[in-house]
């Protein structure tokens, strides 16, 4: 008993307040995306904000629960927990039933449960538990090896379940590795192909006179060059050597336009040419300069160029047709009212229709009638966005950005570094979660089917986010039974 | 702590966080407050205004008599998502239509092109129009057909077969006149031609809303608010004709087989009591499902049934005119009570007599025996009284003068400020016509334009224009503009003649001779004394016109007539006949010559003109 009454004092109430708050209004947003004309009651077991009070309810249980088990359980079992969530993952492929085209819904009588939700703790706790190992230091690139295969697992597995959505939950646990030593340049580098995958695809529909190549592969090329002169002129300190490519690329280009006068030439292969051109030269000083600093960056150049060219297939013969909609619409190539872009311009409608106040509660009428497809799950913000208008939204977003720092400051706090690492896996999910659901509902994120963590309705997803919470609040309230 | 070294990793990591946050804070502002189109874009989203028609306004005569009103009508909606084992072939014999006509008009329902507003949870109008009787089969056996349902509308209905073209129709509103008038939305009715037309905006009524929520898939949710927010619909008002309907039957009647007009006025007040124009047709055949078949018919007929000839046709108004001639001239001084010309009968010159009288002849004389010369000289000698002057500047005056006088009488405009539709405006030439005629303001003379003086020429009436001149000299010297609606309004609208009252009597006493002496001698009434004058106008293509213009009783006259019969001969033969039985009608209240009656209805001048 003695342990339970220090519990009491040692729990962070300030992020269990948030996590309340949040859930409460995820309730009664539920409610109000759920209304229907002929429903009384928010506590009606028929409707989904009944069930989702039930889940409420059974959440805090599991919560509590989780309080009470010793905080050495979750170091000592976390490799246990890893194997037997990713056997469980495995087992889904098989077993689950389809729903809506992906097989990760297992069920049992009348609960539904997805294990993929399991998942991103059990890789936490695992990560966790690796870094946290006395002889372990990520220092180099081999070092990031086994980390990156502990995420890559459930991550094909889920994919393999076609989940897509919460498959790609799992590049959040880069900021992580960021946190704990990993070279910055791979943040800045995905930064950097996901920005060259949108102007390939963007502008690939844009030619340049007849078949001569498309402004999408000229422009990423350009990109690609600019970021060498970058690379040499602020990394490498080597003015003399930026200055030299960029003359170089200016005689190629200038060149290539008095010849393109008489003779048309493929502005794609004038393109590569540059780069290809560019890669030489700095092969040249590597080799005759000895100048370490460039091989990284010729492996990014030629990466990045692959990267190109394999876009314009990838998008075209790997995504599926409504997967190339949702890009499409995403940037504004494509309106689709009626398709792809249909959840998005309801969504927006919605909120836009919010105004400063919102219509109140219960008064939204985009959402009470249904225009907006899957508003109480994953479009769960527009409800917000039309019944309680920009204070209500901004509300939302200004208390998940307080809980975020909260749990940035708990990760900081700790002297055992598996605490910190867990700590900063669950801020980097539930990071990525807010990224992707309301940059998709406000039109600026592609549409990608994940939940607003505590707003969105399912118990599944409910309990999912209250485990990986409430084991970071156990973990986090050890320190004064240390201290004891 | 244990990787201090990487401790400003943490304020990486809450930048990239605060960063997001604001992007997403900033994004919201831009969406809910600086658009406005997502306001409007969830209002035309949720917000169905469901339109509740009005019944329109009820039509009667000066009597009281109901002449038009409403009848129920039918349209049948289809909701194809709920239609569920439709048999086609009972369905088709219930509503007695082909099975083609069911497949096409599914097709074209379904069809984007020609329904652009298609959903298939919605009601769409599958057929229109469609009475008692069509629907009754139909009704009893509904419940077979999931998917149908019945709405339920007006269509005018017509307790006589008569007054066509005062009356009007109602048809689908022209997409100019929904540009014009935004009360109206594609699809609904308004009034087309006659009082229909001119009194739309009170017959119409209010349109009232109903506001329903609707959801994403175009289901009916509820109404918003309760209801609190609707408009109800406002019943149009009703409308009293200052047409005697048993007048314009009789009028119609007469005139059957031929083609003409009649128009009669209460010089009083200046209510059209009858206004007939033939060929006619049934209004009621405008009416529902084979309104657009019977219209065409119409629209094709080369006698142009859908004419109102009262109004629009213009005629030379022939000798009738020498009553308003002989006004004019006294008052201007051309010629006075005493006045006498000689007249060689057919021999005259430059314009013949068709007439037997003495000679030289009164002005008296001269109305009561319709004399061509008399008022040639008339004419002439009020004309050219002052001579020519230099470039006919002293002619070209007084020819104003006349001008003016006789436009007083209601000649060569429309009437602007009544409730007439469509008037043609008849012609009184001006001195600018002859200027360019002629080519110069010394270019013509009295001698030049002297059929004016009888009528012919170049002078255009419409028989409204003719009966309002006639009520002109009833009043002795004022006319109230004609008009169709009683209203209070209308007294304000009199128009007093530039014709001095002293002048009138003399005419009063020629046209009154016309019916004791003169041409008309024929369609005397015992008892009641009428004035009127024969009118027998030339006409280019085919018989001359026959027209009788009048007033009765002559001490205190209660109606004024113009009667125009085409291509009938003499006027005393077809128009004053007509212009008796109407008086007639009018003033005793029924037809005692009725021997006379069917004779007359029984004369046929067009074969063409076919009996309805």
């Amino acid at each position: 008993m003695s342990k339970n009454v220090s519990i009491k004092y040692a729990i962070d109430w300030t992020t269990v307040f948030y996590y309340v708050v949040l859930v409460f209004m995820g309730w009664v947003s539920v409610y109000g995306a759920s209304y229907d004309f002929d429903q009384t009651s928010i506590l009606d077991w028929d409707h989904r904000a009944g069930k989702q009070f039930v889940w409420i309810l059974t959440a805090f249980g599991i919560g509590g629960m989780l309080l009470l088990i010793d905080y050495k359980m979750y170091n000592y079992f976390a490799y246990v927990i890893y194997g037997l969530t990713l056997a469980l993952l495995i087992l889904t492929i098989f077993i689950a039933p389809e729903i809506k085209g992906s097989r990760s819904w297992l069920v049992i009588g009348p609960i539904s449960f997805q294990p993929a939700e399991l998942a991103k703790m059990a890789t936490a706790l695992a990560l966790a538990k690796f870094m946290d190992s006395y002889n372990y230091k990520l220092k180099s690139y081999k070092d990031l090896l086994p980390l990156v295969a502990f995420i890559f697992i459930p991550f094909v597995l889920i994919i393999l379940q076609k989940e897509t959505g919460s498959a790609l939950v799992f590049i959040a646990f880069m900021l992580v590795l960021y946190r704990e030593g990993m070279n910055g340049i791979f943040l800045l580098l995905t930064v950097f192909l996901i920005l060259l995958f949108i102007v390939v695809i963007r502008f690939s529909i844009i030619p340049i006179g007849i078949n001569q190549g498309s402004l999408g592969m000229v422009l990423s090329m350009g990109i690609i060059t600019f970021v060498q002169l970058c690379y040499a002129f602020f990394f490498a300190k080597n003015k003399r050597e930026a200055f030299i490519l960029l003359l170089g690329v200016l005689v190629i280009v200038s060149i290539s336009i008095i010849v393109n006068l008489w003779f048309k030439l493929d502005f794609n292969y004038v393109a590569l040419f540059t780069v290809v051109a560019s890669c030489i030269y700095w092969i040249v000083i590597e080799v005759f300069y000895r100048f370490k600093k460039y091989l990284l960056l010729v492996l990014i150049t030629i990466g990045s160029a692959l990267f190109c060219f394999s876009s314009d297939y990838f998008f075209n013969k790997v995504l599926q047709p409504h997967q190339q909609s949702r890009i499409k619409v995403l940037l504004a190539m494509d309106e689709d009212l009626s398709g792809a872009g249909y959840n998005v311009n309801q969504s927006k409608i919605a909120i836009g229709s919010g105004g400063l106040f919102g219509k109140g509660f219960l008064n939204g009428t985009q959402t009470k009638l249904n225009y907006v497809p899957e508003q109480d799950t994953d479009f769960i913000f527009c409800t917000v966005g039309e019944e309680y208008g920009f204070v209500g939204s901004t509300l939302v977003l200004v208390i998940y950005w307080l809980f975020l720092m909260r749990i940035i400051r708990i990760a900081e706090r700790q002297r055992e570094t598996f605490i910190r690492i867990y700590a900063y896996s669950v801020a980097s999910v539930f990071f990525f979660h807010l990224m992707i659901n309301i940059g998709m509902v406000l039109g600026i994120m592609p549409v990608i089917g994940i939940p607003l963590p505590f707003f969105s309705y399912g118990g599944s997803s409910l309990w999912g986010f209250t485990v990986l919470l409430f084991i970071l609040i156990r973990l986090d309230a050890s320190r004064l039974e240390r201290m004891n | 702590m244990i990787n201090d070294t990487l401790q400003n990793r943490r304020t990486v990591i809450s930048i990239i966080i605060t960063v997001l946050v604001l992007i997403y804070i900033i994004r919201l502002f831009s969406l809910q407050i600086i658009e406005t189109k997502y306001k409007s874009g969830a209002d035309s989203n949720a917000f169905l205004n469901k339109t509740q028609f009005p019944p329109r306004g009820l039509i009667y005569d000066r009597n009281k008599t109901l002449l038009v009103y409403n009848k129920p009508a039918y349209d049948i909606t289809i909701i194809m998502r709920e239609i569920r084992n439709l048999d086609t072939i009972a369905f088709c014999t219930a509503l007695n239509i082909s099975k083609q006509f069911f497949i096409k008009k599914v097709d074209d329902i379904k069809d984007r092109n020609k329904n652009h507003g298609y959903s298939p949870y919605t009601p769409q109008v599958f057929m229109t129009q469609l009475n008692i009787e069509d629907i009754a089969t139909f009704q009893q056996s509904m419940y077979k057909y999931p998917g149908f349902f019945i709405q339920n509308r007006t269509l005018r209905e017509y307790a006589f077969p008569y007054a066509a073209h005062v009356l009007g129709n109602i048809g689908e509103v022209s997409q100019r006149r929904i540009e014009k008038d935004d009360y109206y939305k594609s699809g609904d009715y308004a009034g087309r031609d006659g009082i229909e037309y001119t009194y739309e905006k009170a017959l119409r009524g209010v349109k009232g809303y109903e506001i329903l929520l609707r959801d994403a898939k175009g289901r009916i949710k509820g109404r918003y608010e309760q209801g609190r927010k609707d408009i109800a619909p406002k019943t149009g008002e009703n409308l009293t004709l200052t047409l005697d309907i048993k007048l314009q039957i009789l009028g119609e009647k007469l005139m059957a087989g031929k083609v003409g007009s009649i128009v009669a006025i209460e010089p009083t007040t200046g209510e059209i009591l009858a206004m007939v124009s033939n060929p006619a047709f049934n209004p009621s055949i405008l009416v529902g499902r084979q309104r657009s078949k019977n219209y065409n018919v119409l629209l094709n007929d080369p006698n142009k049934p859908l004419m109102n000839r009262a109004t629009q046709a213009q005629y030379s108004p022939g000798s009738g005119f020498k009553t308003i001639q002989a006004l004019v001239c006294q008052e201007m001084g051309g010629i006075s009570e005493d006045t006498r010309f000689s007249c060689n009968g057919p021999s005259s010159y430059p314009v013949k007599c068709t007439h037997h009288h003495g000679s030289p002849v009164s002005l008296l004389n001269a109305i009561e025996q319709s004399c061509n010369p008399y008022f040639w000289n008339a004419f002439k000698s009020t004309i050219e009284k002052d001579g020519y002057g230099a470039k006919n500047l002293i002619f070209r005056t007084n020819y104003d003068e006349w001008v003016d006088k006789i436009k007083s009488f209601g000649f060569g405009e429309k009437f602007k400020d009544g409730d007439l539709y469509e008037q043609s405006r008849g012609y009184i030439p001006t001195q600018k016509f002859y200027n360019k005629v002629y080519k110069a303001e010394t270019g013509w003379r009295a001698l030049t334009i002297r059929s004016n003086s009888i009528g012919q020429g170049e002078i255009l009436a419409t028989p409204l224009q003719l009966a309002n001149a006639m009520a002109a000299i009833a009043n002795s010297g004022f006319y109230i503009t004609p008009h169709l609606q009683i209203h209070d309004s209308m007294k304000q609208k009199i128009h007093h003649t530039k014709v001095d009252k002293k002048y009138f009597p003399i005419v009063f006493e020629g046209m009154s001779r016309v019916f004791e002496s003169g041409t008309a001698r024929a369609s005397r009434i015992e008892g009641l004394n009428m004035c009127g004058k024969t009118g027998t106008v030339e006409n280019s293509r085919g018989k001359d016109h026959s027209i009788f213009v009048g007033f009765a009783p002559r001490e205190n006259p209660k109606i004024a007539i113009a009667v125009v019969v085409e291509n009938a001969g003499f006027g005393s033969i077809y128009a004053a006949p007509i212009f008796s039985l109407l008086v007639e009608q009018y003033i005793k209240g029924k037809i005692e010559r009725i021997e006379l009656q069917e004779r007359i209805t029984n004369i046929v001048t067009n074969k063409n003109v076919k009996e309805r």
